[in-house]
């Protein structure tokens, strides 16, 4: 709700233009023919698209969002190793003659409600060591989480570094 | 120079796609090998989004560096296109794992435990 | 300088091996016990198809090979959530 009222206080107009730009420079990066029936074509589409769904790009102030994506771009560096951790984890896991897999159904709770970072999360733990999400409560923030083993659902129960990272992120502490 | 500095890079093009068929190949045999639904997503949930990102991350160090010089402007965005593709991958590989294993365990597929047979 | 040839010949070689990973899902999506099997390994085939849409597109040198590719990434995403959805809830669509 709270974001809703502050789209509304910084004006449709501007959500259309940002739409609009965003939409204009993906369509020449895509097209990269610059004659004059080609760019009129994306104009006239990306000016639909904008007038449409000009609320789903835009849902918060500027500057917020400016400095989210700047935490979220350091945060998807530490993704990124974990990732490779991942990767080398099931390789060895599959590749091992007697395959050291123990798998294990979790559930725990975290404190994040809005929709941006719980599916941060969720992919994130889908993505890093041995555990993938199967259900997501939004009401609550109850993850529901598939573990190969007992020492990966361990770092999600008891360490809990990645709900701290995803929460100083998204900033809902 | 020039050419100590093409023999790094192509080593380097080489290992991207070296590894990323590596970690793919890991997840076909995981695909095959392990015991139930859930454990076999594991594999191919993170195995195939890191290899084939690395591969077409190879491929994108390759093109920068021999098409882009004096190509035409449609062949120089085609990077930006491979980079999209990474992100995307990287977005909908993740969600269409976690919907397919969602849909699974709504419905009453029973996960495998130490000592089951397998399924 | 690195003759083109050689190359074409690593490209090759890499697309070989993504179609013995093809091949070894396409076991799966056979024989895979139920029918959850069977969407994840089409979806795994689908997901190494746009690598190898990619790497056809530097072997025949057709920058148009790209724009399927990032087609083919779209649809392959949106019909495994549609078979996901239909199978939890029996309809794709409910209102």
């Amino acid at each position: 709700m709270g974001e809703k009222s502050l789209s509304a206080k910084s004006g449709k107009g501007f959500g259309i233009f940002v739409t609009f730009c965003a939409m204009f420079l993906f369509w020449l990066l895509l097209s990269g023919i610059l004659d004059v029936l080609h760019v009129g074509a994306g104009i006239i589409c990306s000016a639909i698209i904008a007038f449409v769904s000009h609320d789903l790009l835009v849902t918060q102030k500027w500057d917020k969002m400016l400095r989210k994506s700047g935490r979220f771009i350091i945060y998807i560096v530490w993704e990124l190793w974990q990732i490779l951790l991942a990767n080398l984890d099931v390789a060895y896991r599959v590749l091992h003659p007697k395959m050291p897999i123990d798998p294990v159904v979790i559930e725990f709770d975290t404190s994040l409600r809005s929709d941006l970072a719980i599916v941060t999360l969720a992919n994130s733990i889908t993505l890093t060591p041995g555990t993938i999400t199967i259900n997501v409560d939004q009401e609550r923030g109850r993850f529901q989480v598939h573990s190969i083993a007992q020492k990966p659902a361990d770092a999600l129960l008891v360490d809990k570094t990645m709900q701290e990272k995803v929460a100083k992120v998204f900033m809902e502490e | 120079m020039v050419e100590l500095i093409e023999t790094i890079l192509l080593a380097v093009v080489v290992l991207f796609l070296a590894a990323g068929v590596f970690f793919m190949l890991a997840g076909a045999i995981g695909l095959l090998r392990l015991p139930d639904f859930y454990t076999r997503l594991h594999a191919t949930g993170k195995c195939d989004t890191l290899g084939e990102v690395l591969i077409i991350f190879g491929l994108l160090l390759y093109h920068i560096y021999y098409y882009s010089p004096g190509a035409e402007l449609s062949v120089q965005l085609v990077p930006v296109k491979l980079l999209f593709l990474i992100c995307f991958i990287f977005f909908a590989n993740p969600t269409a794992t976690h919907a397919i294993m969602k849909a699974a365990y709504n419905t009453g597929v029973k996960p495998w435990k130490k000592g089951d047979r397998r399924m | 300088m690195i003759e083109p040839e050689a190359m074409l010949t690593i490209f090759l070689a890499t697309a070989l091996l993504i179609v013995v990973t093809i091949i070894l899902a396409l076991y799966r999506a056979t024989l895979g016990p139920e029918v959850y099997n069977r969407v994840a390994a089409v979806n795994v085939i689908g997901t190494k198809t746009i690598v190898l849409l990619v790497i056809i597109g530097y072997i025949f040198e057709r920058p148009l090979f790209f724009d399927i590719s990032l087609l083919y990434a779209l649809l392959n995403f949106i019909g495994t959530l549609a078979f996901a959805k239909y199978l939890e809830r029996g309809e794709v669509w409910s209102s």
